[in-house]
Parts: C-alpha cells; sequence; structure tokens
C-alpha cells in the first residue's frame, strides 16, 4: 500500500519570458506506470515543443490538465503514486468520460486532493459529471449519451468542439459522425427551442457591438448560439491556432511595436566562398558528416565582424546598453510542415570555426524540426540569421528578434554580370556569384552608417579571407 | 461483349488461356470425357485432346501433387478439386510443398486450384465449404473470389499467369444464377484489387464472393430506408486491398465485414482487426462481423437458410450499425 507521498507534475518553465504552456499530449494515461525521467507528456509553448519527462517512478495517478489546455507555468499538470501506492485507476467507463473532447472543463483540484494514496478507496467516476445538455433526447440509456466513438472524438479535437454541446441522433442520444460534421457545418443546431438550455455561456469572444445583455441569448436563434468557435464562411476553413503560432504572432508584432526596423543590403561577391566551399565540401562531408553550408560560412563572417560593433551584438535594455564579449548566434529554422519558425541559438559562437558552426547549425536545425530542442537551446541570442534565400528570393526585411538589436538576412546566390578590373587595371564584365545580404537593425540603437559599415566589412570578409581564415 | 453466366465466364476464360498457351493443361475428377462434374470443361477434351484435359483417379493428393511437379517443370497446370471440401485432401501438397516452394529453392510453382465452393444448395457438411481463410493465412499462396462473370474470367487469366500456387474459389450458388455481360476478347484483372460494387456514403460492407449479392440486396433495402451503403467486393482475398477498405472505411466510418465462411477465425476476423488497428480513428461505430455459425454447413433447407447469412440477416445488421 501507499508507502511514498504523491509527486506533482507541473508546467515546467520553458524559458524566462514563457508564462503558459498547451498540453499536446499525454503520453501516458491515467493507471498506467512509469518511469523517473521517462517522457510523461508533450507540451508546447511559444518557445519550443518538447517532452516532459516523469519527476518519479510510479503509477500515473491522475491526469488533471487534458490535451489541447494552455495552463500557467507552475500548474499542477498529473499525480504520479510512487510505487506501491494504490492506482487511482479509472473504470474504462469512466476512462472514457475523461476523454478531452467530452470533458467541459477541466476542474482540476477539488475532486484531486481526496484521493491521498493512503485512503485505499479508488476514487473512480466520481469526478466528471456530464454536460447538461439540451435534454429532449435523453431515453435512459445514459451510456450511450456519453460515449464518444473514436471518429467523433478525433473531428472534435480538430475543430476544438465540445461534444458535449451536440444534440445526439445516435443510440442513447450519442454523437453520431453525421451529428458532429452537421454541428460543425452549419453552427450549432437551432437548440431545441427549450426553456431550459443553459448553454454554457462562453464570454461570447467577438459578438460585435453588443446589442443586447447576454441573458437574452437563448431565444435570438441563429446568432449569438455559437458556443465555440466562429462559423466559417462560405468556402472557409477553421483551425485553431498552434501555440507556437500565437507565439509568432505575438512575438512579431511586439518586435515591431518596439524596434525601430530599418533594413540596409549590400551584394557581396561569393567566388571565393564557393570555390573554397567546393574544396571542403567532399572532406567535410567525409571526415566529418558536415555539410559546409553558405550559411555557416556568413555566420563565421558575420560572428567574426560582430566582434567590431557590439552595439549590432547588443540590446537596449530600459535606458541601458548592454554589449557582451561573446555572440549567441540565432539561427531562424522553418519546421518542416511550412507552418512554423523556430530560433534555436548556437551558444559562444565567436569560439567556433567554419566546421564548428556549421555542426552546430546542422544540429539545432535537426532538432527543431524533430521537436527535440531543449528550452535552453531557444534562449539568450544575441544575434540572428535567417536565411529565406534558399527559395530565390534575393532581398527582405525581416523583424528583429527581441531583444536584440539586429538580425541578418542572407538571400538567394546568383550569377551575375559583374564589373571587375582584369591585370591592367581596365574595367571587364565577369560573371559573378552574387548574394544580398541584409542588415535590419534598430534604430533606436543602431546608426544607419553604424550598418553599413557593419555590412561592409562583413562583405570584405566573405571577399577577401583565405580558407585558413574560416 | 456477350451475356455469359458465371460458369460460362469461367469456361471461356479457361478455354481462351488454353488456347493460347500450350503449357495450360486441366487435370481433375471428370473432367474430360464427362466434362466436369459442374461441366465447366464440357468439350474441352475433344478440342484440346486426352493430354491436356485430364480424367484424374479420385485422388486429390495425385491431382495436385502432379499439379506441382508439372509446374516445377514449366507447365501450368489447372487443376480442378470437384468440390473445395476435398481440397483438405491435398493440403499437404499446397501448403507444405507448393506454397514453401519459391521460398525454399527459389523455383515458382504457377500453378491454380479451381475449388467450386460455397453452398445453398442443401449439400450438406462435404460440399457446401468456403475454406478461403484457411489458405489465405499460408503464406504463399494467393486467394481469389470472384463475384461476377466478369470478374471471374478477368481473375482466371490472371491466377494462370501468376508464378505462383492460386486458390480459385468459384462459388457454385452463382454458376448458372448470376448473368452478365462478358467481353469476348482475353483480358485480366490485378490481384489485390477491391471493387466497389456499390457507392455509398453512411455504411461500408467489406465481403466478396456470392455475399456481395446478399449485401447488395440489403443495401437495396436499406436504400429505402434513406441509408446509404457501400459494398466493397474484395475479389482477392489474399493479397487483399487494405487500401480500399481503409479508404471505405474512412469515408462512411461504419464498417460491417461479411463472408459465407463460419465465424471464427474467418477472413473477416482479419479484416475487422486491420481496421481496428489502421483505422481506428475513423470509426463511429463498432466493427460489426456477419458470418455463418461455428457449425458444419446443414443439409436441411431451413437450417440452412439460419447457417447461411441471408438478405434479411444482413439488412438488419445494417440497420443496427445506421442506428447506433
Amino acid at each position: 500500500m501507499a508507502t511514498g507521498t504523491i509527486i506533482d507534475v507541473v508546467m515546467p518553465q520553458m524559458g524566462v519570458s514563457v508564462s503558459e504552456g498547451t498540453i499536446v499530449k499525454w503520453l501516458k494515461s491515467e493507471g498506467e506506470t512509469i518511469e523517473a525521467d521517462e517522457a510523461l507528456l508533450e507540451i508546447s509553448t511559444d518557445k519550443v515543443d518538447t517532452e516532459v519527462p516523469s519527476p518519479g517512478t510510479g503509477v500515473v495517478a491522475k491526469i488533471l490538465v487534458h490535451e489541447g489546455e494552455t495552463v500557467d507555468v507552475g500548474t499542477k499538470l498529473a499525480e504520479i503514486a510512487p510505487e506501491g501506492a494504490e492506482p487511482a485507476v479509472a473504470e474504462p467507463e469512466a476512462a472514457v468520460e475523461a476523454e478531452p473532447a467530452v470533458e467541459p472543463e477541466p476542474e482540476p483540484a477539488a475532486a484531486v486532493k481526496a484521493d491521498a494514496p493512503s485512503s485505499a478507496e479508488p476514487p473512480a467516476p466520481a469526478a466528471p459529471v456530464e454536460t447538461p445538455a439540451p435534454a429532449a433526447a435523453g431515453d435512459g440509456s445514459e451510456n450511450g449519451k456519453s460515449f464518444v466513438s473514436p471518429v467523433v472524438a478525433r473531428i472534435a479535437a480538430e475543430h476544438g468542439v465540445d461534444v458535449g454541446t451536440i444534440q445526439g441522433t445516435g443510440q442513447g442520444g450519442r454523437v453520431t459522425k453525421k451529428d458532429i460534421l452537421a454541428f460543425i457545418e452549419s453552427g450549432p443546431a437551432p437548440a431545441p427551442a427549450a426553456p431550459t438550455t443553459p448553454t454554457p455561456v462562453e464570454t461570447a469572444p467577438t459578438a460585435p457591438a453588443a446589442p443586447t445583455d447576454p441573458s437574452a441569448q437563448p431565444t435570438a436563434p441563429p446568432v449569438a448560439a455559437s458556443a465555440q468557435p466562429q462559423a466559417a464562411g462560405t468556402g472557409e476553413t477553421l483551425e485553431p491556432m498552434n501555440a507556437m503560432r500565437r507565439g509568432i504572432a505575438e512575438h512579431m508584432r511586439r518586435s515591431l511595436d518596439t524596434a525601430a526596423h530599418v533594413t540596409s543590403a549590400i551584394e557581396v561577391d561569393m567566388s571565393k566562398v564557393v570555390a573554397i566551399r567546393e574544396k571542403l565540401k567532399a572532406s567535410y562531408q567525409k571526415d566529418y558528416g558536415v555539410n559546409p553550408t553558405y550559411l555557416a560560412f556568413v555566420g563565421r563572417a558575420a560572428v567574426d565582424t560582430l566582434h567590431d560593433y557590439p552595439w549590432i551584438n547588443g540590446e537596449l535594455r530600459d535606458d541601458q546598453i548592454v554589449t557582451r564579449n561573446y555572440v549567441n548566434l540565432g539561427i531562424a529554422v522553418e519546421l518542416a510542415d511550412g507552418k512554423g519558425l523556430i530560433v534555436p541559438v548556437i551558444k559562444n559562437a565567436e569560439g567556433l570555426n567554419l566546421l564548428g558552426l556549421a555542426r552546430s547549425i546542422a544540429d539545432i536545425a535537426a532538432r527543431a524540426r524533430d521537436k527535440k530542442l531543449l528550452p535552453d537551446d531557444v534562449q539568450g541570442g544575441t544575434f540572428t540569421i535567417t536565411n529565406p534565400g534558399g527559395y530565390g528570393t534575393f532581398h527582405g526585411t525581416p523583424v528583429i528578434s527581441q531583444p536584440q538589436a539586429g538580425i541578418l538576412g542572407t538571400y538567394a546566390l546568383v550569377k551575375r554580370p559583374w564589373v571587375v578590373q582584369d591585370a591592367l587595371g581596365n574595367d571587364v564584365l565577369a560573371i559573378r556569384p552574387i548574394m544580398n545580404i541584409t542588415l535590419t537593425y534598430d534604430h533606436r540603437l543602431v546608426d544607419g552608417a553604424l550598418a553599413g559599415r557593419f555590412l561592409h566589412d562583413v562583405r570584405e570578409n566573405l571577399q577577401t579571407w583565405g580558407e585558413d581564415r574560416y | 461483349v456477350a451475356e455469359r453466366t458465371y460458369l460460362q465466364a469461367i469456361s471461356d476464360g479457361l478455354r481462351q488461356e488454353m488456347r493460347r498457351d500450350k503449357r495450360v493443361f486441366v487435370i481433375g475428377e471428370d473432367v474430360g470425357v464427362y466434362g466436369g462434374a459442374f461441366k465447366v470443361t464440357l468439350g474441352f477434351q475433344e478440342e484440346f485432346g486426352a493430354w491436356r484435359v485430364i480424367d484424374a483417379p479420385l485422388s486429390e493428393t495425385a491431382i495436385v501433387g502432379g499439379c506441382t511437379g508439372a509446374a516445377l517443370m514449366g507447365m501450368r497446370p489447372v487443376a480442378e478439386m470437384q468440390f473445395a471440401d476435398f481440397v483438405s485432401c491435398a493440403w499437404d501438397h499446397l501448403v507444405t510443398v507448393a506454397a514453401k516452394q519459391f521460398y525454399r529453392a527459389g523455383t515458382p510453382v504457377p500453378m491454380v486450384v479451381r475449388l467450386p465452393s460455397g453452398g445453398g444448395f442443401s449439400g450438406g457438411p462435404f460440399h457446401s465449404q468456403n475454406p478461403e481463410s484457411s489458405f489465405a493465412h499460408i503464406p504463399g499462396l494467393k486467394c481469389v473470389c470472384p463475384a461476377t462473370p466478369e470478374d471471374a474470367k478477368g481473375l482466371l487469366a490472371t491466377a494462370i499467369e501468376d508464378p505462383n500456387p492460386v486458390l480459385y474459389f468459384e462459388h457454385k450458388h452463382l454458376y448458372r444464377r448470376l448473368k452478365a455481360d462478358v467481353p469476348e476478347e482475353r483480358y485480366t484483372i490485378p490481384f489485390g484489387e477491391a471493387r466497389t460494387h456499390r457507392e455509398g456514403e453512411d455504411i461500408s460492407v467489406i465481403t466478396w464472393g456470392a455475399m456481395v449479392h446478399t449485401a447488395d440486396e440489403a443495401a437495396e433495402e436499406l436504400a429505402k430506408e434513406d441509408v446509404s451503403v457501400e459494398v466493397v467486393d474484395l475479389r482477392t482475398v489474399m493479397p487483399w486491398d487494405r487500401k480500399a477498405v481503409l479508404a471505405s472505411v474512412e469515408k462512411t466510418s461504419k464498417v460491417l465485414v461479411l463472408h459465407e465462411d463460419t465465424r471464427t477465425g474467418g477472413f473477416g476476423a482479419e479484416i475487422a482487426a486491420t481496421i481496428a488497428e489502421e483505422a481506428f480513428e475513423s470509426l463511429d461505430a463498432p466493427v460489426k462481423r456477419i458470418a455463418a455459425p461455428d457449425s458444419p454447413v446443414p443439409f436441411s433447407p431451413p437450417l440452412e437458410k439460419a447457417f447461411i447469412p441471408q438478405v434479411e440477416t444482413v439488412a438488419s445488421g445494417l440497420r443496427e450499425l445506421a442506428a447506433y
């Protein structure tokens, strides 16, 4: 019987600025055993998506926050009953009801406290009582009403619909696939004009120019009833914003509201880099399994240049100017599905040569795409490089990652007719691989001339450095 | 194109293959002089001679064993079991030798065993069975169960062309009851490609052989009740078209797996399990099976009717799913 005390699992702090996280997926369910450090759940914050390891060995006694919900850092997510403790296994029935989609609200605390491991009594079905739901169909077979089939659960999760608010036409009032599809298509059915329908009144998100007081709701048929998402217009599809998207949206807006963005661009003759890269590629690949990308070259040249431009590697903190003797280089990484962006950081990039930088970039990019980044990997950046040139774009004005002072953009490497001087000092046209490089800087701290000088020096490095400088 | 019965389509297909490929020959009990118990090979001996249409002694072991040897030597034998039930005598040759030969020695066994199967005519326990699931379970064997004249002909050509031992289950109940247009020219129908016998939106029936028609009639009844039923005819049970089945399940979210063979360990169980594994999140109701009860096939007409899934049984199963 109960030996140890219950271990709480809380929403971890995934970075200083992060205040909340979303439960993406529980990897264990109630009643399952788990080892310490075994992955218990996946969470998503506006910085990283990651797995949360179990703080102890035992049985998952209680899951308090359901998938899809967003809670503050420090919120208790689950309880682990240490080995020997009575697993608080819910009966299958109850387990079904606990299904996230059905559950109206988590209602955490309350019921939880009671089942300290010593009170051998499994807390069983007490907790989740069904949502009222428009009466009508209630024909006695309670079970049918609460059972949510796999396909209905999936559709509900995909559309963020609370199944409890749908009128079911299946056996015992069960919500069928047709019911939920019709619900989504048409918005909630005009509730069976019942006097009793207390549709859980959401603080109606948008209701423009609030016409009447909310208590009038039930009678106003189609419009206000909208319990959950706003209905899609013809030809439109609605999908909920995930935590990463929300994070990006918030950060982009805040950055533009904070910094005075200005972008300068410079054209760089990459002949030398191309030649060095050609030379190094095979041996890097063979000896280290690393591809010396152009991004690594530019990164190396930029990090070196930043040494002479501390303000560009700096930060405005209140009315202080922060400079550093190190460069933590952020690299913007597009996630595989094109639906997200994350900026993992290479710490102390000034200590890395070309090989080290190329390897680090490959590593963080791979881990970003595999969702294997640790919270630390996305924090503490002092300067960022973004590389949207892969698709051929030759110019852009990226948004600064706050609270940094600058972001370097690298664009497509294009062969261009270029005026150079021949051995006699005459101008001649040559074909040269040219890359546009931009610096978007916060004009509050960095002036145009400084930015120009910085870009000039980056160009000089790229155009003049020999292999040994990298 | 000409209207042919299911039996004529098989006969035509076999004749066509024998005309185009000298390696193809037929062997079985009474297939020569008598033209076969069901007259599939009527007139064959006259056309192809006694060496290509061989009357065998009453020994399925000898027939299938001889075919295995002939196939190893480069021939394309087509054996006829007078009734599918008797194939059990040839189990060892099929399962131990023919099915494993290519794996063991790398030598193909291009052989077809024709198996008149199924009940519905009071044939009793020795003349009515549908043993496809037993053989579908054996790696190395393929199992074909055509439901229409057109498929019967095209699938037979594919079976004869196939370099593996193929069990070709022809349903006796369909032999002369089913008539449809069949192309006169030669054609093949690939194995492992299901055919949507009837399109529908609300419930999928996964079935094969004679049950395709039972399902279709039941679907017709349900249509009157405004329930739209899709009937997927697997055509070949091994290989079977998982993709088509899963696609149909994803569309309708409710499935009835139907077969004439007995229930326990029937091939429907494999299909149901696959759906549960791979389409779980598409399901809106438990996967339902309708099959014969676990008993020998009875002689008595009323009992046999109770044994083989009937249109009414299937229709009420569909109604249950629709209401779920």
